[in-house]
């Protein structure tokens, strides 16, 4: 069974909502993401997504691209990326996720790369700039190798979401609202509205993401859904404090976890 | 594999998910409208009255004894309104966004040509604009980024990754991605997603009909050649398309080569690049082999960009196009060639098709015809042409 699913499974039981924490693999370092990512399970984060950083990131806001920007000249590859997953491997079972964009899936070869999460233990890819419409490109290698390719849903998906939840792996990654990753001060989604059509179709479980940064937002934002989705906040928090960022990030990702017991 | 919007294997709609009804509202409405008489009548009038259509196709006289090769004829897309052929396109596109009520326009621009033809519709037709530029390239080309604040349009600098064409597109597209409920994207080049590739070429296809009748009059028979140059594609596509049938026109596109094709420094992208998805469709991109889209470098900040639009890659692929690369170096000693011959300055970009040219014509016979599509007008490159020279003309 996929860890993701399992991961659903045990918290559906327990009453619980997940917690999915974002960061950007390679920034500052791959030995800083392996400590990060490992603490961030400990201090309650349930499925872990790291970001595979791309030279043009047109889906993120401006935290997530100097973060990437940062990794790249450090030399970040995906070859590395899967050394990290090995590391965090290691150590835990909990359910990995490789955020990227096509073109990095694609150059380096779809059914190469498939065939290694399978291989190093990713459970499931988020491609933001791949639409429902184009899955074909990757859907039949991430079938192949039992990686789940997660859709994504935000307000301007209007008709759309009927369509795209019922045909959703692992879980539906629902943008909080039209625009890029980044901090949001205020949403101007109208959520009974958007969640409503999502749970009305979906077949797996719901997470919410895009500028969700306070144990406020964590715990009003998980009452729609299953679980939510927490990345630029974090990235912040690991911008400013560099290869010593496990522990605010461990606090950081504690304080959510509690909020939204 | 979706196949709408392909040509070939290139194409297909690569953007994010909350763009994705806009796209398709896009395609709705450009297959309700390219047909309609009211909009064909509005579009033609715009054309003629407004953009200076039919533009001149001139006899190239000094040029074709001085190569001593074909008749070299030029296609003066330079003499439309606002000095290029963007106007053919950004006309297409801001009817269309009138009539899908869009308030508000975006766009990205490299040189500056289709920033200033959007701010210059915009001003026409009454609704806000806002172009991203790559800050390099604003001061590369300071004065197009003047014409656009004097035509009321906000000029958005954006300095992230290398500050040129591509980075603009990326803001551009976050913007779309954020205020998609009001805003139209009025893409400058025969790219992104379905069905911008297509419609962008329609707008365009009038140059190669227009080519194709005016030779027809004046020589009785189809050109042998027709040359353009090739960032994004689209006044190659535009002069090329109505002759793809035509199997005796040889059609030669002229890419941006920088420093050299066997230098980090080009824009070279089917000399040296390779399939990949990027900017809302799968191409040719210059990028490294982890698909990290490669820095491009051309003294045209209008062919400085690390892909090429979709049919570009297919008639590359199918062999119905060829594609040379020509250097700085070559541009510019075309650029001063054609202002010498013929009086005529060419942007830096058209600049490299005249390069190409001059290479080909005199290995053509002289009873053989080739077409230069003059993109644009070259006042905006005076600057930086001179700079190459090593003359400083801006504190004189």
């Amino acid at each position: 069974m996929n860890r993701i699913d399992k991961c659903f499974e045990e918290l559906k039981a327990a009453g619980k909502k997940a917690l999915v924490t974002f960061i950007t693999a390679g920034d500052p370092d791959m030995d800083t993401t392996v400590k990060t990512a490992l603490e961030m399970f400990d201090k309650g984060a349930d499925i872990i997504e790291l970001g595979v950083p791309f030279s043009d990131p047109i889906a993120e806001g401006v935290t997530i691209q100097k973060s990437s920007l940062r990794s790249l000249k450090g030399g970040t590859t995906l070859d590395k990326i899967f050394g990290a997953v090995d590391d965090i491997r290691a150590k835990t079972d909990k359910p990995l996720i490789l955020m990227m964009y096509l073109n990095t899936i694609f150059v380096y070869g779809t059914e190469r790369f498939f065939s290694l999460c399978r291989e190093k233990g990713v459970d499931g890819v988020i491609v933001p700039d791949m639409p429902y419409e184009e899955r074909e490109e990757i859907l039949p290698y991430a079938q192949k190798y039992g990686v789940h390719n997660i859709n994504l849903v935000s307000p301007a998906s209007h008709d759309r979401i009927k369509r795209i939840a019922a045909d959703s792996d692992g879980f539906l990654y629902c943008v909080s609202s039209n625009g890029v990753t980044g901090v949001r001060s205020e949403f101007r989604t109208d959520f009974d509205e958007f969640f409503g059509l999502v749970r009305e179709n979906a077949k797996c479980p719901c997470c919410v993401g895009f500028g969700i940064s306070s144990p406020e937002q964590a715990k009003k934002m998980s009452a729609y859904c299953d679980g939510v989705i927490v990345g630029s906040a974090i990235v912040r928090i690991m911008e400013a404090n560099g290869v010593n960022s496990p522990k605010p990030v461990g606090e950081f990702v504690k304080s959510l976890k509690d909020a939204m017991e | 594999m979706n196949k709408v919007g392909r040509f070939g294997e290139f194409g297909g709609q690569y953007v994010p998910e909350t763009v994705m009804n806009a796209v398709h509202e896009l395609e709705e409405a450009y297959d309700k409208y390219k047909d309609d008489p009211d909009f064909k009548a509005e579009l033609t009038d715009l054309y003629v009255n407004y953009a200076n259509r039919p533009s001149m196709l001139y006899f190239a006289k000094h040029m074709t004894e001085d190569l001593g090769g074909a008749k070299v004829y030029i296609k003066r897309e330079d003499l439309n309104h606002t000095g290029a052929h963007k106007i053919n396109n950004v006309l297409g596109q801001i009817l269309l966004a009138k009539r899908m009520s869009k308030k508000r326009i975006i766009a990205e621009t490299g040189a500056g040509q289709h920033g200033v033809a959007t701010a210059t519709v915009c001003a026409l037709m009454g609704l806000e604009c806002c172009v991203y530029m790559g800050e390099e390239d604003t001061k590369r080309q300071s004065l197009n980024v003047y014409r656009m604040e004097l035509l009321g349009a906000k000029v958005v600098p954006v300095s992230s990754g290398t500050s040129t064409l591509k980075d603009a597109i990326n803001e551009a597209m976050r913007d779309w991605c954020t205020n998609i409920e009001n805003t139209f994207y009025c893409i400058g080049s025969v790219m992104g997603p379905h069905p911008y590739p297509e419609m962008v070429r329609d707008f365009q296809k009038i140059i190669g009909e227009e080519i194709k009748s005016q030779m027809l009059e004046r020589e009785g028979k189809l050109p042998d050649c027709v040359v353009a140059c090739v960032g994004g594609g689209s006044n190659a596509m535009g002069a090329f398309y109505d002759f793809i049938p035509d199997k005796s026109v040889r059609l030669v596109g002229a890419e941006a080569a920088g420093r050299g094709i066997n230098t980090a420094d080009t824009a070279a992208t089917l000399s040296c690049g390779s399939v990949g998805i990027f900017h809302g469709m799968k191409s040719i991109f210059l990028q490294d082999k982890f698909g990290q889209i490669a820095p491009v470098y051309s003294i045209s900040a209008g062919l400085d960009y690390p892909g090429i639009g979709p049919e570009h890659a297919n008639l590359w692929k199918t062999g119905r196009a060829d594609y040379v690369a020509v250097t700085d170096e070559e541009a510019v000693s075309a650029f001063e060639y054609l202002s010498r011959t013929e009086g005529i300055i060419p942007a830096i970009e058209s600049a490299h098709a005249v390069a190409a040219a001059m290479k080909i014509a005199p290995e053509m016979g002289k009873d053989q015809t080739i077409v230069i599509n003059l993109s644009g007008r070259g006042d905006k490159d005076v600057y930086s042409v001179a700079r190459y020279r090593g003359h400083n003309i801006e504190n004189s």
